[in-house]
This record gives structure tokens, sequence and C-alpha cells, in this order.
């Protein structure tokens, strides 16, 4: 996978940037350029989160692609923002660790890298709080 | 609109194919399915093909033409079109291959799926069915395909008390069916130890609640209903063809453990098809994972939310229980060769309508339905059908 050598350039992997509809009040992350709620007549302003959040549900990684295989056994999560928007994070924790509701905070981490001596790029992971 | 009517089926043996081809396979079930409609090749207006990512598991695109000229059709300049949906690529072909006859555009319509999925190894195969889900949100973190449906049921156990014991009795059931169906991957009874003592994949999956990696291809061929009798004596009528889509990742559902795409499509077959859900005699549904059986029978509406787990385990989607499951063996059993699986699963049911099932046969089967599902359920397909 080498796309991501053009995902390093994404702002909102390092900073939890999404987007506001201020039409309706719902947040986004991802960011959407337009809101699925008003359509055409939302209005969209980029919004930065607080970055804590809880977690929905979860899962322990055991077999992985090989780019994540050195990290496994790994917690894979969707985390619910307090301003109300999901997301899928891996959880800095280990698995017997997570449970359902845990409250957690997001971290700058490496995500990976390309090969052993490839780029390396950065994103967001959660840990608990 | 024009009644459209299934008038032959053809599949390969689904498995491990190291020795066999990509288009090797696809030939095999067209001729089969072409043979059983007694057709000539020249009789065909048009081929719709299921295939979702032959770019990344053999490095071939531009799968529609591969097809027809190997179908022995090139001469014929026949219009052959490749469609993808993930997983659910197979169920939308069918659907376009139906459209298209009932549109009254062209008249004997193939429509098939094909995957050759082992000639990469396990972990290029993890790297592309991942992108069967979001890839930038979800596949970049380091999610995987299992991993996302482990989501949905640990998300599911929590609300709903499902046991390990009853997930575990839907890979069980399907492994008895698929013991009963030749062109199954795995023709192997197993019991609920093998799948609570398999290798963990994806807490709380483990290696028996996952459908395999498989080869197989599948084919079916469709014409008006009005001429279908010229060529079979079992026409098989498609009553209803629907399709549903929702967001590609898993985090943006309104609901983690409901796919609304499949209650949505669930929804719209039942109401073209005029019928209730007491109506159907069996399903196939789309068991890439133990979960999503579970999932599906409730999204279709054949049991409450949060009851799936119990009506599997009282047996009433066992063959000879209420509304039999995967008589096939599923997705499961049979093998999960991607692009294939939808069609196979309208062989399935055109199998057994014909009263041809063997020793899985539903008695008295007189409405099948399908729900083929693609990614977590960002695509869902459902078809219905009867005796005509």
């Amino acid at each position: 996978m080498s796309v991501p050598r053009f995902w390093r350039k994404i702002p909102q992997r390092y900073n939890l940037e999404g987007t506001h509809c201020e039409t309706c009040g719902r947040y986004f992350y991802p960011p959407r350029n337009l809101c699925p709620e008003c359509r055409r007549e939302g209005t969209i302003v980029n919004h930065t989160f607080k970055g804590v959040g809880k977690v929905v549900t979860y899962s322990v990684i055991r077999t992985a692609s090989d780019q994540f295989s050195a990290l496994t056994p790994y917690v894979l999560a969707i985390v619910e923002l307090e301003e109300g928007p999901r997301l899928t994070t891996q959880l800095v924790c280990s698995p017997e660790e997570v449970t359902i509701g845990m409250p957690v905070k997001a971290v700058f981490r490496k995500i990976g890298s390309e090969g052993e001596s490839g780029v390396i790029y950065y994103g967001t992971k959660f840990a608990p709080m | 609109m024009r009644d459209v009517a299934v008038i032959g089926i053809g599949c390969t043996k689904f498995g491990e194919w190291w020795d066999r081809s990509f288009r090797n396979l696809f030939v095999e079930a067209g001729v089969k399915a072409i043979e059983d409609a007694n057709l000539a090749g020249e009789q065909i207006d048009a081929m719709y093909v299921g295939n979702m990512s032959a770019g990344r598991f053999i490095e071939q695109e531009h799968i529609g033409a591969l097809i027809a000229d190997y179908a022995g059709l090139a001469s014929e300049h026949i219009p052959a079109t490749r469609v993808e949906a993930a997983c659910a690529s197979g169920g939308l072909a069918f659907r376009e291959a139906v459209i298209s006859v009932a549109s009254g555009m062209s008249d004997i319509v193939v429509a098939a799926g094909v995957e050759k999925m082992t000639d990469v190894d396990t972990s290029l195969s993890t790297d592309a069915l991942a992108g069967a889900a979001d890839r930038e949100w979800e596949g970049f973190t380091g999610a995987t395909f299992p991993g996302l449906y482990a989501m949905i049921a640990t998300d599911y156990i929590h609300r709903y008390g499902l046991t390990r014991e009853q997930l575990a009795q839907v890979a069980v059931k399907n492994h008895y069916n698929g013991a009963r169906n030749p062109i199954a991957q795995f023709q192997k009874e197993i019991t609920l130890d093998t799948v609570t003592n398999s290798t963990l994949v994806a807490d709380p999956l483990r290696l028996f609640d996952c459908s395999p990696i498989t080869d197989g291809a599948a084919a079916v061929v469709v014409a008006p209903l009005e001429v279908a009798k010229k060529f079979t004596d079992t026409p098989i009528k498609v009553l209803a063809t629907a399709q549903a889509s929702d967001t590609i990742a898993l985090h943006d559902r309104r609901d983690i453990s409901t796919l609304d795409a499949s209650v949505a499509a669930g929804n719209r077959a039942f109401q073209m098809a005029g019928l209730e859900r007491k109506d159907i005699d069996f399903v196939e549904v789309h068991d890439c994972f133990t979960i999503a059986e579970i999932c599906a029978i409730e999204d279709l509406g054949f049991c409450k939310k949060g009851e799936a787990g119990k009506f599997t385990e009282e047996g009433a989607t066992a063959l000879g229980g209420q509304i039999p499951v995967n008589t096939s063996g599923g997705l499961k059993s049979c093998g999960h060769p991607v692009g294939a699986t939808g069609i196979k699963q309208v062989c399935e049911t055109v199998l057994q309508l014909r009263g041809e099932a063997g020793k899985r046969q539903v008695d008295g089967a007189e409405i099948g339905m399908t729900h083929n599902v693609g990614g977590t359920g960002a695509t869902v397909a459902a078809h219905i059908f009867g005796r005509a």
C-alpha cells in the first residue's frame, strides 16, 4: 500500500480536524464537504475536535496485512467523539484493558511505514484516559 | 416491464484451484449454464460479470471483455460488462441482467461471477478484502475485514447477549448443509468444539466463524418468462430484484449491528414480490462471518432483533426447520470467491425450486430468497424467486 505517501499530507490525520454543519449542528470526522442531512442547504465549516470520546465497540486483531502484522495483537475500535461523530482507530492499550464505554483520548502516533526503511506515516490513535 | 426467468445455471466446484486459471474457471461455469439452458452461444445478447478485485488478485482488469472472448463470443461482439460492488458483485451482476431483460433491451443474458483468490498470499488477500470497506478511514488504521465484522459481533453480544455457542451453531449448521453440497469447498461436518477451539482471528471471531479464501465461478442464464419454456421445462421466475446502499464505513452507521441496507433491500424485495416473510420457504444469506448470518436473518425480518441466536440454536434455520437458511452451506462451507458468491446463491435457489438439491432439498420449496452483501453492508442485493 503506497498511497500513504500522499496521505501524510492530509492534515486531518494529525489534528482531528473535521467539519461542522452550521445549519443542522452535526459534526463530521472524517470531514465531509457536503452535509448528508442538509445537502445543499448545509453550511460546512472546519472544526477541530477536542479529541476525547468513548469506545463504542472493539476487536483484537490477530491476523493483519503485512503492514500491521508486527503490531498484532492490537486493539481496533470504533470511538464516539464527545461532539458526536464516530471513527475507526487503534487503541493504545492491552487487549485485556478495553471495555465498551471506556473513556479515551486522542494521541499522536506512528501508524506504520512502507517497508523496513520506507516512509513513516503518522496519525491518531486513542489511549485510555 | 417484462417478467424474467432463470433458464440455466452452472457452477464450478469452489476451492483452492492452484492448477486452474481465472478464465478456465469461468468458462466451465458459463458452459455449464449454457448447456443447462439448451442454448447456442450466438443466442446470447449480453453478459454481466460480477468480480470484485481481479486487479489485486490476478493483476488483470477489463474482465467483461476477457470473459466474452474466452466464452467464445468475441466474434459476436455482444456487450459484456463487469459489475463491481465488493462481495455483492455477483448479486448486482444478476440484478443488471434481470433489469436488461425486463426492460426489453435484451432477451437472453448471462449473469456470471468469478474470483480467483488463492494466487496471492494471505497478507495480500487480507489487504485486498479490506478495500471492500473504507480504505482511507478504516483500512488506514489497521482495520481488517474480519476485524470490522468482529466489531459488529462485539456490539451485538454486548447488547443482545448472544452466546459463543449460539454463534458457533451458525457454522455447525452451514457445514452440515455444505457436507451435502458437491460444489462446496468444505464438505465436512463440524462440531461446536471445532469452532470454539479454533484460532482467534479477530476477537470474538475465530477461524471457523469466517468464510475462507476461495476460487470459483458461477453463471446463470436469464430470459423473458414468455419464451423461457422453449428452453427448459422448469423456468424459475424472478419475483423481485432489489438493491440498497449505506455508508461505506461501519463507524458511520446508525446502528453498528443492524445492516440498514439489508433492511431496505429486503423490504423492497418483499414489496415488489407482493409477499410476506412467512411465504419464503428458504433463504440464502450472506454469511461471510457467523455474525453476518445472525444479523441477516433479523434484518430480513425472519425473526426479531436480538433473537437470531436463540432462533438458530433451536434449529429454526436448519434443514427441516421453520426457515432453512443457507441450504448450500453458505459462504462458510461453500467458500466465498467474492465476485461469484451472489450468483452461486441464485444457482442454489434454482436447484431448490427445481427440486434438484439432493440431500439438502427443502421439501415442497416454492419460494426462495437470496441476500448478498458488499463490504460491511454498504451494498445489499436481495432477490426472490418462485416456480413459474
